[in-house]
């Protein structure tokens, strides 16, 4: 693919400023999953623009959300357009395909999405940054605000593949009830009559779900729909600012996790919100937060050095993450996996929109569960 | 132009490109040339089933991603010095490709015999659709194989080697390729000519005829299906060792969609269609994908202009000839 | 597990396999009628979704919503049948698996092209919202229920349609000797369109229905484009009846073997595994049902011997 060019300031490169740093964006821009990779991407480019610097450029490109396709992108970015730093990878097996062979060549790659245990645990890497979160930590977040809500029988289910299997284990870590059911879906499924139905019979006083996209719009639907009156707890990829308003009032006053919310009160976040919200004419979700904070990370360690030139230098720059995040402290774990506070929040009414609002801290800086498995 | 012209010329323009990518220094033009050598290899494989034999397989995905899990499964196991444990056997993992691409070849053709011997029970449109049922279950199958990666796949740090070669070097990954590819299309080429072959292609077009001369269209359509499969699967081997990984894409539909698209592109049942179908189809997903996000209509328009006006594909064009299907 | 655990999942499986009916009908009537394989049946599916998600978020009725999903697709069906089928009658099943394959892409593209790549917003209107109790103590979704209703409706009124009017006559003789009814003075051109955009307004109809409790966005046919694939084989291609019993099989299978099978897992190893193998398992069971019927009968369960 020949390669969409951005350049961070257009303005400045048509002067002619040379573009020193070269950063491989590849994410998800087509098929049924490309909502998350437009606000990655929209979220990071908005954070190159206010920063002003000319001399970044950012080859974007779409994986179509194939493992093989997303290779063939990063093969191309690191050996024809010589890029330093790859980002923008937004599903986990994506990132196991990619990034393994690229930090083995000696790329960086900032993940702003995906967080897979083997990336944070036994085969953690020096170039290796998740800017976003472990993938337990949402999930470990929703069984700590069960244990902090007093539920002590829940029902929980998830689609049966990796990221599933974590999110369950990943909910039990934290969760000291007893278990009134555990499900595992099918990839992909809409209908989940027949789980609502073993939910009503089960007896249970909460429901852990975690379905990601489509599958969770179709689930929220059916079970406001069905009568259940169970409470429902999930992490927010089900209820970020893209799926709600398809979901609608099915999901309004249900609880969810998020290391980000709109409202998280600091000045930098609020800049965002609004700045976001100007450019692109909608509210960010929050892999819009995480592709802003991405390159907001990158910017601060290109200002101490440059990665071709100094790696070390480079890789020591990221690790201090000296840069204002949306999520007001930032910091990275020995495995450069974030250690940061995860919030509960409610799905509220704006107006016509559906948003979220913080009713609570469900996990204080939390780190996650493989970092001791990480010999760097 | 006659066909064995094309062919030659498809060969040379798949030798050439890489040479001058070598040449320029744009190493990721040999890639794609790999990729396109490996794709159609895999097509290869699948026409002697489909243009050949006439069986339209919408299954061919499975071998292909049993190829590339026979090469995941003991790359994996070498890497991590852990032993593959076969009941009462434990044989260790492995790194070197000729005894991936022997497994593979093995695997996907005893999947083959399975497959073909309860699908040749049926015909037409009912084939088509329990190959298809076949390929998912291998599918979803692979999605929850935890202990292969499910659906996130197995990634492998290091290109398998080759005795003699440095497969890490694009140019010598892509010589190896190609020269399977050259081997394969030989031996299709001489299996047309070959009395199988013949009695294959009896078989597709007068099966009654075949069986009043005593042989069994049942049997030649089974062999032609399972070394079909092998070919297949040794293309999914290279290809998971050119992606440096295996996931159970590799395994769905649209992958088995995607080869029969292959094959039509560049003409059915002739020995250079699948080269130059997965020539074009490459080329196509390069530069429309980088002309605009919506690169996948543009393909969908392509390839719809090509079934209705171009019967024959590509090759059907090149040599004035129409369709070679009965 | 409870008796009324039980019935209530026979009654999901029986809603699922009368939505897929939907589907199913209108591909093995085109199948049957015109000897067309149409791949591109999900993106009609998808079409009256879209069409009804933008017309109920237009005007909020969704009475009007379902009328829009018709109309959409029939639309379609007939812009589809007239510029691209018409060409591929003649051709065998090859050309035309991908022609329709090569309609997916395009279809797919202008959906998202035209609606964006968020999911739309559609529900049931509240006049069919909520559960009502059955008798047994059954709360089951009212929504549903009515689902359950128009699909045996539709099968009924197809039914009627091809047993008791002179246009199922037609389509009926035209399943079975084209050049004959062509001879006798029928537009054979004009009953293949009427039968394309039918079989089109079915998919949309269930798109449209289904999309208000799932989820509507680009790709949402596929799935349910193989289920239906599925259904129509193991009926037999070209039965409207086999396509029922199909249907209804897969949607009875689908269901509860994801219920099941966990359960019989759990008592043979601890229930960890057995929740994930269950699954697993379950996942691909109707394709090894479908497997096991070709093999037992070769042209499905009503399907014409070959």
């Amino acid at each position: 693919m020949k390669g969409l060019y951005v350049a961070a300031a257009l303005a400045a490169l048509a002067t002619g400023a040379a573009a020193e740093v070269k950063v491989g964006m590849i994410t998800t821009l087509s098929g049924g999953g490309a909502g998350l990779g437009i606000d990655v991407r929209d979220g990071f480019l908005l954070a190159l623009e206010q920063s002003g610097r000319d001399d970044i450029e950012v080859i974007v490109e779409d994986d179509a959300q194939a493992p093989d396709t997303a290779v063939q992108l990063a093969d191309r970015m690191i050996q024809s357009d010589r890029v330093q730093v790859l980002t923008g990878i937004v599903w986990s097996n994506l990132a196991m395909a990619v990034v393994p062979s690229a930090v083995n060549q000696g790329i960086f790659y900032l993940s702003p999405n995906a967080g897979p245990s083997q990336l944070a645990g036994a085969n953690c890497h020096e170039n290796y940054f998740n800017v976003a979160w472990q993938n337990d930590n949402l999930h470990e977040a929703a069984g700590a605000w069960a244990n902090q809500t007093g539920y002590a029988n829940s029902f929980i289910l998830a689609p049966n593949y990796p990221a599933g299997q974590d999110a369950l284990t990943g909910y039990k870590r934290f969760y000291e009830g007893e278990l009134a059911g555990e499900i595992y879906t099918e990839l992909g499924q809409t209908d989940y009559a027949a789980e609502i139905a073993q939910i009503r019979a089960s007896g249970a006083d909460s429901v852990f779900f975690f379905l990601p996209g489509g599958m969770g719009i179709s689930f929220l639907k059916q079970y406001a729909d069905s009568g259940v009156d169970i409470p429902v707890i999930g992490p927010a990829f089900s209820f970020d600012q893209g799926i709600l308003q398809a979901v609608g009032d099915a999901a309004l006053g249900v609880v969810n996790t998020s290391q980000w919310s709109k409202d998280i009160d600091n000045p930098t976040n609020a800049a965002f919100v609004e700045s976001f919200q100007a450019e692109y004419g909608r509210l960010p979700s929050l892999y819009a937060s995480q592709g802003f904070d991405t390159a907001n990370l990158l910017i601060s360690a290109l200002e101490v050095a440059d990665p071709s030139e100094d790696p070390d230098a480079f890789r020591a720059a990221l690790e201090a993450a000296d840069f204002d995040s949306t999520r007001g402290d930032f910091e990275f774990g020995p495995n450069h996996h974030p250690i940061q506070d995860i919030y509960a929040r409610e799905v509220v009414q704006e107006g016509d929109v559906f948003t979220n609002r913080i009713i609570g801290v469900a996990l204080e800086d939390r780190g996650d569960a493989y970092a001791e498995e990480c010999a760097m | 132009m006659s066909e064995r012209w094309v062919t030659l010329a498809a060969l040379a323009a798949l030798l050439a490109l890489p040479l001058w990518a070598l040449a320029a220094d744009e190493p990721f033009t040999i890639t794609l040339a790999t990729r396109a050598a490996i794709l159609a290899l895999a097509a290869t494989g699948l026409n002697i089933a489909l243009g050949t034999g006439g069986l339209v397989s919408l299954g061919h995905a499975a071998f292909f991603g049993i190829g590339g899990y026979a090469m995941g499964i003991l790359a994996s196991h070498a890497q991590t010095f852990a032993p593959l444990s076969l009941g009462p056997w434990e044989v260790p993992g492995t790194q070197s490709m000729p005894v991936i691409w022997l497994v593979a070849i093995a695997a996907s053709a005893l999947a083959a015999l399975a497959i073909g011997a309860l699908s040749l029970r049926t015909a037409g449109v009912y084939f088509i659709m329990i190959t298809l049922a076949f390929g998912q279950m291998f599918f979803y199958f692979a999605t929850s194989w935890r202990a292969y990666g499910g659906e996130d796949g197995l990634s492998i740090w290091v290109r398998n080697g080759f005795p003699g070669l440095n497969t890490l070097v694009p140019i010598q990954f892509f010589g190896l390729c190609f020269a399977v590819l050259l081997l394969a299309m030989l031996l299709h080429g001489r299996l047309i000519r070959a009395p199988f072959g013949l009695a294959l292609d009896a078989a597709r077009q007068a099966p009654a005829r075949v069986l009043a001369v005593g042989l069994s269209p049942y049997r030649l359509q089974l062999a032609a299906f399972v070394l079909s499969g092998a070919i297949t699967g040794l293309a999914g081997a290279l290809y998971a060792d050119l992606n440096r990984f295996v996931s159970p894409a590799m395994l769905s539909w649209q992958m088995s969609g995607e080869l029969i698209v292959l094959v039509i592109l560049g003409g059915v049942g002739r020995l250079a269609g699948p080269l130059i179908g997965a020539g074009l189809f490459v080329a196509l997903e390069h530069w429309l994908g980088g002309a605009t996000e919506y690169w996948h209509a543009w393909l969908g328009a392509i390839l719809l202009a090509i079934v209705l006006f171009a019967r024959g594909g590509i090759v059907g064009l090149l040599t004035g000839q129409g369709d070679r299907r009965g | 597990m409870s008796l009324i655990l039980i019935l209530e999942q026979v009654l999901n499986g029986l809603q699922a396999g009368v939505m897929l009916f939907l589907m199913a009908a209108g591909l093995t009537l085109i199948f049957g009628v015109m000897g067309l394989i149409n791949l591109a049946h999900g993106s009609l599916y998808m079409v009256g979704a879209f069409a009804a998600a933008g017309v109920a978020a237009a005007t909020g009725s969704f009475l009007l919503a379902l009328v829009a999903a018709l109309v959409a697709a029939a639309a379609a069906g007939v812009v589809v049948e007239t510029v691209v089928m018409r060409r591929l009658y003649a051709r065998d099943h090859l050309d035309q698996v991908l022609a329709t394959f090569a309609l997916i892409l395009i279809f797919s593209e202008l959906t998202r092209w035209a609606f964006g790549s968020f999911p739309l917003y559609l529900n049931p209107p509240d006049w069919l919202s909520g559960p009502v109790t059955l008798p047994g103590g059954i709360r089951y979704p009212v929504y549903r229920l009515a689902l359950i209703g128009i699909g045996l409706a539709v099968g009924l009124g197809l039914w009627a349609l091809t047993r008791r009017t002179r246009l199922g006559i037609r389509i009926r003789a035209g399943e079975n000797d084209r050049e004959m009814i062509a001879a006798l003075g029928v537009d054979i051109g004009r009953l293949y369109t009427l039968v394309f955009a039918l079989g089109a307004a079915l998919a949309g109809l269930a798109g449209a229905l289904v999309g208000a409790i799932q989820s509507v966005q680009v790709g949402m046919g596929e799935p349910v484009l193989i289920l239906a694939f599925v259904v129509i084989v193991i009926g037999g291609i070209g039965s409207i009846r086999g396509a029922f019993v199909g249907a209804l099989l897969v949607g009875l299978t689908d269901t509860l073997g994801g219920i099941f099978l966990p359960e019989l897992f759990k008592l043979v190893t601890d229930p960890a595994t057995a929740t994930q193998a269950g699954a697993s398992l379950s996942s691909m069971s109707i394709y090894i049902l479908m497997s096991l019927v070709l093999i037992w009968r070769p042209t499905g369960l009503f399907g014409a011997k070959a």
